[in-house]
């Protein structure tokens, strides 16, 4: 037993899943796993996917990785609120619902943590990778290995979040763990570990992102195109990568401390020792405000296009969104305390919180008129982005004047920590961060695929998505004002049953928008042929992705273009510049490597022998990551060249595959 | 044709999806929107004032998405259409304008409704105020009344047009403690003292709760917090005074322990001091704690003495 111990922790028969929903779960899992892993080897594919997807340094297929995995855990993450939904409307009274409370509390916890860094982050890092280079006229990101390990980093956490459903158990802590709950008196279990050590490979994953871009964008830019000429959504994530760099230290740190309190008995944040909660509270705040942000610029970014290409307009205001935008950005660092305002700070530090957080309402006020007033006297397209455009407009308003209410703190110490609470940051998440990255997602389909998404049932998407929001969370607002706190798992109030009856039907609304999404795309991959994008600008656009070919080489551009214009495709349309005949050159590329993927390995291997106590699986670990990592940089033979003649018998290919198709 | 039924269709949807959702609303029992104290009160005006500024600038928002959707739709080719236009140095002075204005007026509400609402902030009255000392445990708030020297487990009974002090600490993770109705929340966390006041109008019956997880029994962490004239606090006062039951040493560290949805329990009368202790026993360095047994309260009563020595 002993020997068990040294050599596997605290890993032990007990780990496997005892409870009947667990269980399942686990098996459904494992059950899934499995079927993948034959279902690839039955096809044969498995030297496809290491040479073609997992080895590969194209920022397009990791932006479609990012977007499979960000889509997984959509679903897995909806499961969870169906959980949620199902213990809220039946646990009342004498009834104790479907769930312990220890289970609904790990349901709920991982709902909030895997939706936030593996849905809106995936999502969010998918897009960029797959637009931003093309966006500024690049080949390819500044450090295009670096950006595989980011996102075999990101998987390794994904991996990590989802291990508790098979092995052990997860947070029962809430998505942000606060101390001394998550500390080892109160919670002596591997949860708030898997937690940690989840958050800490994506969090580094999503740091080493954040550099990748900020020094693409910097440096990569097309010639001619100054940062004032620059497209919107390139800007969006410029200011939104700075500020990852900038708050996603933060998170590695606390994560770090609140790990060595938890192993080494540390009292960082626990009150005996002299330790202090209220730093933790803080420091975890000083990271989650702007993560806030990081994940809703790009979305405004997202918007800007979508808005100012299907009004066939110029953008309204373009200085003033990149005003907005930079102050947003800056505000959001010093806002972090209108989380806590219960915690007892004096009333002037209350107040200072409050005006600054309500101060961000101006930039992001003045960012949706200019998007309406791009709208005024333009000739509109309702194509699906758009649809998804006006619900974010009336959502995203609505939860902007919740959030000023929030803001004040003589509001907040009623509302804190209520449904009116939670239903308040699901309005800004969903229509902001998530209706902006599904309209970016049907927007630019046909860019890295060769074909547009069926029109038809996006639109029913947003719409359902739109109308299930209302539903689902606007009983939710009332519950938090009748006095409903957040993450009960029973209540005795049978009057607060209906409310929470009618959220479930919300929920399910919101489920067949995320069925009409799958069938959406299932339905466009079958019809492919019918909506082939052949001139490589389906949607009359803007900006320079559209100018090369549809789906987009994997060169992006066999030419770099010359900016001298704001929206350079539109003004090339609109003079109608003569053709030239075409001069090549070589193009160098990265060449692909596993070497991302092995670091990312080892780097699990440190989180699970942290997570379990194995100190030896931890030390290969790191040791393997290092010796992976020197491997990798004493490597000088990186890139290949493409010589100029077969670019030009690739874009003559491509080009007649556009006009016969 | 077709398309304005449609229209019409979806207008009234619409206009009926409002008119029942606020009858609906109007059948419910809102906490916050019928305050019965002094804090809670202001609170709730607070947040009418502020969604009514809210809505200056909501309305004008909706009603233009929906008019320049509707009007600049691509099949309206008589509308008129600028593709060239990029901004309108007017039009972004004033969006840029009001906001200001408005956030600058919310600012100034802000700033004095939060000196005002202080939780810290005792309240101003001619009635002498009764203190409640306030200790959130695992799952349950235990409530001590160091004058009348009784002791409750949640039930906290006070009378009404009387200013009411909290003194807030934990023995257990972080809790929030919260009676909407009377006013908002404050976090109770262990070796902290936090402050909340208030001031019941109405006799009656409240509901109390924690607002912040704190573990498996979080649920359960429910209070009535009970305001009643002065006559009938006094006689609850005698009648606790008869429980069979006291606060020993003993009997909180049996308290203390990991329980879930526990009844309301009243005590004759708790051991002295029991909430520095208890507050205390988080500051203490690790070697002496490592002497002191987690509950033993002969030797915390010793410590009792030692600080009041001290003092």
């Amino acid at each position: 037993m002993n020997l068990f111990a040294d050599i596997l922790g605290k890993l032990s028969f007990d780990a496997l899943p005892q409870e009947m929903v667990t269980l399942g779960a686990g098996i459904g899992m494992t059950l899934g796993a499995l079927g993948l892993v034959a279902l690839i080897t039955y096809l044969k594919r498995w030297t496809w996917l290491w040479k073609e997807w997992i080895t590969s340094l194209d920022p397009k297929k990791i932006g479609i990785m990012y977007i499979i995995v960000a889509t997984v855990m959509m679903l897995r993450g909806f499961a969870d609120v169906i959980m949620m939904r199902l213990q809220q409307a039946l646990s009342v009274g004498d009834s104790n619902g479907l769930f312990t409370a220890d289970t609904f509390q790990q349901v709920f916890s991982a709902h909030g943590t895997i939706m936030i860094f593996f849905v809106a982050m995936g999502l969010m890092f998918g897009i960029i990778n797959l637009i931003v280079p093309l966006q500024i006229g690049a080949r390819d990101v500044a450090f295009p290995f670096l950006n595989s390990v980011s996102f075999w980093l990101f998987f390794a956490g994904m991996i990590i979040i989802n291990l508790p459903m098979v092995l052990g158990e997860f947070s029962a802590a809430g998505w942000l763990a606060y101390p001394p709950l998550s500390g080892s008196q109160y919670s002596p279990g591997v949860g708030v570990d898997y937690w940690i050590w989840s958050l800490q490979l994506s969090g580094i994953g999503s740091l080493l992102s954040g550099i990748n871009f900020i020094v693409t964008i910097l440096k990569m830019r097309a010639p001619g195109m100054t940062l004032m000429k620059m497209p919107v959504f390139s800007w969006s994530v410029l200011i939104s990568m700075i500020m990852v760099i900038f708050a996603f230290p933060i998170l590695t740190a606390t994560l770090t401390l609140l790990y060595l309190d938890r192993t080494m008995g540390m009292h960082f944040f626990t009150a005996d020792g002299g330790g202090n909660m209220m730093m933790y509270v803080n420091l975890i705040w000083a990271w989650g405000h702007p993560e806030v942000y990081i994940l809703v610029l790009p979305a405004f970014g997202i918007f800007s296009e979508v808005v100012a290409t299907f009004s066939r307009k110029r953008l309204f205001g373009y200085k003033s969104m990149i005003w907005a935008m930079s102050a947003i950005a800056f505000l959001s660092f010093i806002v972090w305390l209108h989380h806590f305002f219960t915690m007892g700070a004096g009333a002037s530090v209350n107040a200072f919180f409050g005006i600054m957080t309500m101060i961000i309402g101006i930039p992001t006020g003045v960012k949706i008129f200019n998007w309406l007033f791009t709208m005024f006297r333009g000739r509109i397209k309702f194509n699906s982005p758009m649809i998804w455009f006006m619900g974010f407009v009336f959502l995203f308003t609505l939860g902007g004047m919740t959030g000023v209410m929030l803001a004040v703190p003589g509001i907040d110490y009623q509302v804190h920590n209520s449904l009116f609470l939670v239903a308040h940051f699901h309005t800004m998440i969903i229509s902001g961060v998530v209706f902006g990255f599904f309209a970016g997602l049907n927007y630019w389909f046909p860019k890295i695929f060769g074909f547009t998404l069926h029109e038809g049932l996006g639109k029913a998407a947003a719409w359902l998505w739109s109308c299930g929001f209302v539903l689902a969370f606007g009983p939710l607002f009332i519950l938090g004002l009748m006095g409903a706190t957040r993450r009960l798992d029973h209540y005795e109030d049978t009057s607060w049953q209906t409310l929470f009856i009618i959220a479930g039907v919300g929920v399910a609304i919101i489920g067949l928008g995320i069925a009409s999404q799958l069938l959406q795309i299932f339905i466009s991959v079958k019809r492919r042929k019918q909506n082939m994008d052949t001139t490589g600008d389906p949607w009359n656009g803007r900006t320079l992705e559209w100018s090369t070919v549809s789906p987009a080489p994997f060169y992006n551009f066999a030419i770099i273009p010359t900016v001298t214009e704001r929206d350079q495709f539109w003004e090339t349309k609109q003079t109608g510049s003569a053709q030239t005949a075409p001069i090549y050159t070589d193009i160098h590329m990265p060449k692909n490597t596993g070497a991302g993927v092995i670091i990312a390995g080892f780097s699990f291997l440190v989180g699970f022998g942290a997570v379990w106590h194995i100190p030896w699986l931890a030390v290969i670990g790191v040791a393997g990551a290092i010796i992976a990592i020197v491997i990798r940089l004493t490597n000088d033979e990186t890139e290949y060249t493409i010589p100029a003649t077969q670019v030009a018998q690739l874009e003559l290919a491509s080009q007649h595959k556009g006009q016969y198709k | 044709m077709k398309t304005t039924i449609r229209t019409i269709l979806i207008v009234f949807l619409f206009i009926a999806f409002v008119a029942a959702s606020s009858w609906y609303v109007s059948t419910l029992h809102i906490d916050i929107l019928n305050p019965k104290g002094l804090i809670a009160l202001k609170e709730y005006d607070l947040l009418v004032f502020t969604t009514l500024l809210g809505f200056i600038i909501v309305l004008p928002v909706f009603v233009l998405a929906i008019f320049i959707a509707w009007r600049y739709r691509e099949s309206n080719t008589t509308a008129k259409y600028t593709p060239n236009v990029s901004g309108n140095k007017l039009a972004e002075i004033i969006w840029w304008g009001v906001p200001i204005i408005l956030i600058t007026i919310l600012s100034v509400v802000t700033w004095t409704s939060t000196h005002d609402l202080d939780p810290h902030k005792p309240l101003a009255s001619n009635v002498k105020p009764i203190t409640v000392q306030v200790i959130a445990l695992d799952w349950k708030w235990l409530f001590i009344y160091p004058e009348q020297n009784i002791a409750t487990v949640n039930l906290v009974q006070f009378p009404v047009d009387t200013p009411v002090n909290f003194v807030i600490t934990a023995d257990a993770p972080m809790n929030s403690f919260w009676i909407p109705q009377l006013s908002g929340q404050i976090y109770a966390m262990a070796g902290m003292t936090t402050k909340l006041h208030l001031n019941a109008t109405e006799t009656g019956d409240y509901k109390g709760s924690s607002a912040n997880i704190s573990g498996e029994g979080f649920s359960g962490m429910k209070f009535t917090a009970r305001a009643t004239s002065r006559a009938d606090f006094d006689t609850w006062i005698a009648e606790v005074k008869t429980s069979p039951r006291s606060l020993t040493a003993n009997e909180y560290s049996v308290l203390a322990a990991q329980s879930r949805n526990n009844p309301v329990t009243l005590y004759a009368s708790s051991v002295d001091g029991l909430y520095d202790t208890i507050l205390m026993k988080y500051m203490m360095p690790e070697t002496q704690k490592a002497e002191i047994p987690a509950h033993d309260m002969s030797e915390m009563d010793h410590m009792n003495h030692m600080e009041m020595e001290a003092h």
